[in-house]
């Protein structure tokens, strides 16, 4: 049997049915029984989409983590190919002894390939690398409707277009092949720097993005008046020479959900004082491994669990560049009134590299992400209040991070919905699009 | 580097294990029945570090007297075999067993007399070479006949017992023999069940358990290792409460 599956904010409570996929070519049979049995189905990877864009409608998803193989792995070129399962993290216990490494990488090792397509990641590098579309050079799709195809900028390229972001819905995906990129050193060289108003992190991020390949910022985003917006930038590079090793796995668990969430308002406060605090008050330069770096939540297996039993949302925004300080102020202030604290809140310039995808998330720009337990007056009050400001200023909403946002705003944010729309596979379905295209 | 057999290479079990050794480079010959599945998963253990990968179709329930033939070339491909994993066997319909006889034995043939079949010649193999690991993939089902699946634990608990038998045996030759008990593990072959979430363990962590156990030399592994508790639980019900239990 397969235990039944959430997504990783664990709302809105809808556990699905799971029916696993081990083989490629049992895949377009079992679309088939599975659509025939419960109307319509949906693809799910490792369940790292926070919010409902990975639940099927009909509660039934075929689950493509168990198809895990590689397919074939060129070390010579840096070019893999695997099946969609595999996670990113699997790639790069395989690549980096090699020398290679993942050209784009989300905040989690623990997504797979066919994931991180659907919903074209980006990572800490987006200002000078893009999203996740950059490094597939082409994969493997199949429809209830029409037989398999490869689709690549050359083939098939508008379902190329509409799957890289397509959440999934534009059919199975059942390998990615992608290119790799060559480091001489698993190590990171980072810089830390705090800053003490949001001002200094606009600054800040304008003199040294461009001299680092990886940008990122913590905020605390319960700090007010002169200090809102103070926090730490963390920036990095792959170090020029050194070992190239895979640092041994993470050693902390979360073993159950926890009956209420350890995440309070009064917690977060002390936390994200304590922390700003102990960040160095002038740059810092140290060398890292990999894995801190572009993952540190992955040291804590099942960290979603802290939330408790009413699990979390995670609000994710990207603002136009030209109103981005401004807006990203009103924003703080709102949240630091409502005294919904969040421990992560991340901060990132995304740069001008458009992605291929259709509904693909970044722009130029700035975004900022928030985890807050859920509960009524984070689903009543302050969602609504921050949509409206990211909506009356043209930003828009992550769908892989959603399970709040209003059908008007998705539609006025993605223009190519209707594109989308048209392409999707009849036999899938997500909760997430039956809310946002009605 | 390990060279390494593997009946039955296409299980869930068996390739999760395989994937742990491919990372230290090993050499494999793998057997299946299915040659197109076969294909997918030795591709996938070149490219996860394997030294060599070579495949061999074969279904070991069809006639035994193909064994010897596999084994044949096994020998001409890895030259001495280090750890020989037997790995395959199918979930019967314990209903549908009770109403026909040919099924019934069908099952047991899979699960028990060709898994006993297959032994004996590597048993042999093995103790020519005086050295290596036999591991067999047996079940906590075989320590108790239960009336949910008897069919099965009947033909479990024959492996189970001849590999007991096999292991002083080959012991004195330098082999070593060991019985692998998996209980619920999430495969395609629990697939249709309907089990208790706790009770249920993912092949990752089994593989890491049964791959630490083969290089420990371990007798009998229970995996995850509270089988064996409840295993005991089970065996140590007295028949008069047991006759009355649906297990």
């Amino acid at each position: 049997m397969s235990l039944p599956l959430s997504s990783w904010g664990q709302y809105p409570p809808e556990p699905q049915a799971a029916h696993p996929c081990v083989w490629r070519n049992g895949l377009d049979e079992q679309l088939r029984r599975v659509t025939d049995g419960h109307g319509s189905t949906l693809p799910f990877g490792n369940g790292r989409s926070y919010g409902d864009s990975c639940l099927a409608g009909s509660g039934h998803v075929l689950h493509l983590r168990p198809l895990s193989r590689f397919i074939e792995a060129n070390w010579q070129t840096g070019e893999i190919c695997a099946e969609a399962g595999v996670t990113l993290g699997e790639v790069l216990q395989l690549a980096v002894p090699r020398g290679w490494f993942l050209q784009v990488t989300p905040g989690t090792r623990h997504v797979t390939l066919g994931g991180a397509l659907a919903n074209d990641v980006h990572g800490k590098n987006h200002h000078c690398r893009g999203t996740f579309a950059h490094s597939v050079l082409r994969f493997g799709l199949h429809r209830s409707v029409q037989p398999s195809m490869v689709c690549s900028p050359t083939e098939n390229p508008q379902w190329f277009a509409a799957t890289i972001g397509g959440l999934g819905l534009t059919g199975i995906i059942s390998w990615v092949s992608i290119r790799l990129r060559k480091i001489q050193s698993s190590r990171i060289e980072t810089t830390r720097v705090r800053f003490s108003r949001l001002s200094e992190f606009f600054s800040l991020s304008a003199e040294l993005d461009p001299l680092h390949e990886y940008s990122v910022a913590w905020i605390d985003c319960l700090a007010t008046g002169p200090a809102l917006g103070r926090g730490v930038i963390t920036l990095g590079a792959h170090c020029e020479s050194g070992t190239l090793e895979v640092p041994a796995a993470q050693a902390m668990n979360v073993p159950v959900r926890l009956p209420v969430s350890l995440v309070s308002p009064l917690m977060v406060r002390i936390f994200n004082r304590c922390y700003w605090h102990m960040q160095p008050t002038s740059r810092k330069t140290q060398t890292i491994a990999y894995s801190p770096f572009f993952y540190p939540l992955d040291g804590i297996e099942h960290w979603n669990r802290i939330y408790g039993r009413k699990g979390f949302q995670q609000f994710q925004c990207v603002l136009p560049q030209a109103v981005a300080q401004d807006v990203l102020a009103e924003l703080l202030n709102v949240i630091a009134r409502s005294g919904m604290g969040s421990f992560l809140a991340v901060l990132k310039r995304c740069g001008d590299i458009a992605s291929p995808g259709l509904l693909s998330f970044p722009m130029p720009g700035t975004s900022l992400a928030l985890d807050f337990p859920q509960n009524r007056v984070l689903s009543n009050t302050l969602l609504p209040r921050l949509d409206a400001i990211v909506h009356e200023v043209g930003g828009r909403l992550y769908p892989a991070k959603d399970a709040h946002m209003s059908a008007r705003d998705f539609q006025r944010a993605y223009p190519a919905w209707e594109q989308l729309e048209a392409m999707r596979d009849p036999a899938l379905m997500s909760r997430f699009w039956r809310r946002v295209t009605q | 580097m390990k060279k390494i057999l593997i009946v039955g290479a296409t299980s869930t079990i068996a390739n999760a294990c395989a994937r742990l050794w491919a990372g230290e480079g090993s050499e494999f010959f793998l057997v299946a029945r299915d040659k197109q599945k076969l294909q997918q998963t030795c591709a996938d253990l070149q490219a996860r570090g394997a030294s060599a990968v070579v495949p061999y179709t074969m279904d070991a329930n069809d006639d035994i007297v193909l064994h010897r033939a596999m084994l044949e070339r096994c020998l001409e491909t890895l030259h001495c075999v280090d750890i020989c994993l037997i790995a395959y066997g199918t979930l019967p319909d314990q209903s549908a067993c009770e109403q026909d006889v040919e099924l019934a034995m069908t099952e047991f043939a899979n699960n028990g007399s060709t898994v006993i079949a297959l032994l004996t010649s590597v048993a042999n193999l093995m103790a020519a070479q005086h050295s290596g690991t036999l591991a067999v993939i047996s079940s906590v089902a075989g320590d108790r006949g239960r009336p949910s699946n008897y069919v099965y634990g009947s033909a479990k608990a024959a492996v189970s017992s001849f590999c007991e038998g096999l292991r002083p045996r080959l012991f004195k030759l330098g082999v070593h023999v060991i019985t692998i008990k998996p209980g619920f593990v999430d495969t395609p072959m629990t697939q249709g069940l309907a089990l208790p979430a706790f009770l249920v363990a993912q092949p990752q962590a089994v593989a890491r358990r049964i791959v630490a156990g083969i290089e420990r030399k371990v007798a009998v592994l229970y995996v995850p290792a509270f089988w064996a508790l409840i295993m005991f639980s089970i065996r140590a019900l007295p028949q008069s409460l047991f006759k009355r239990l649906n297990l």
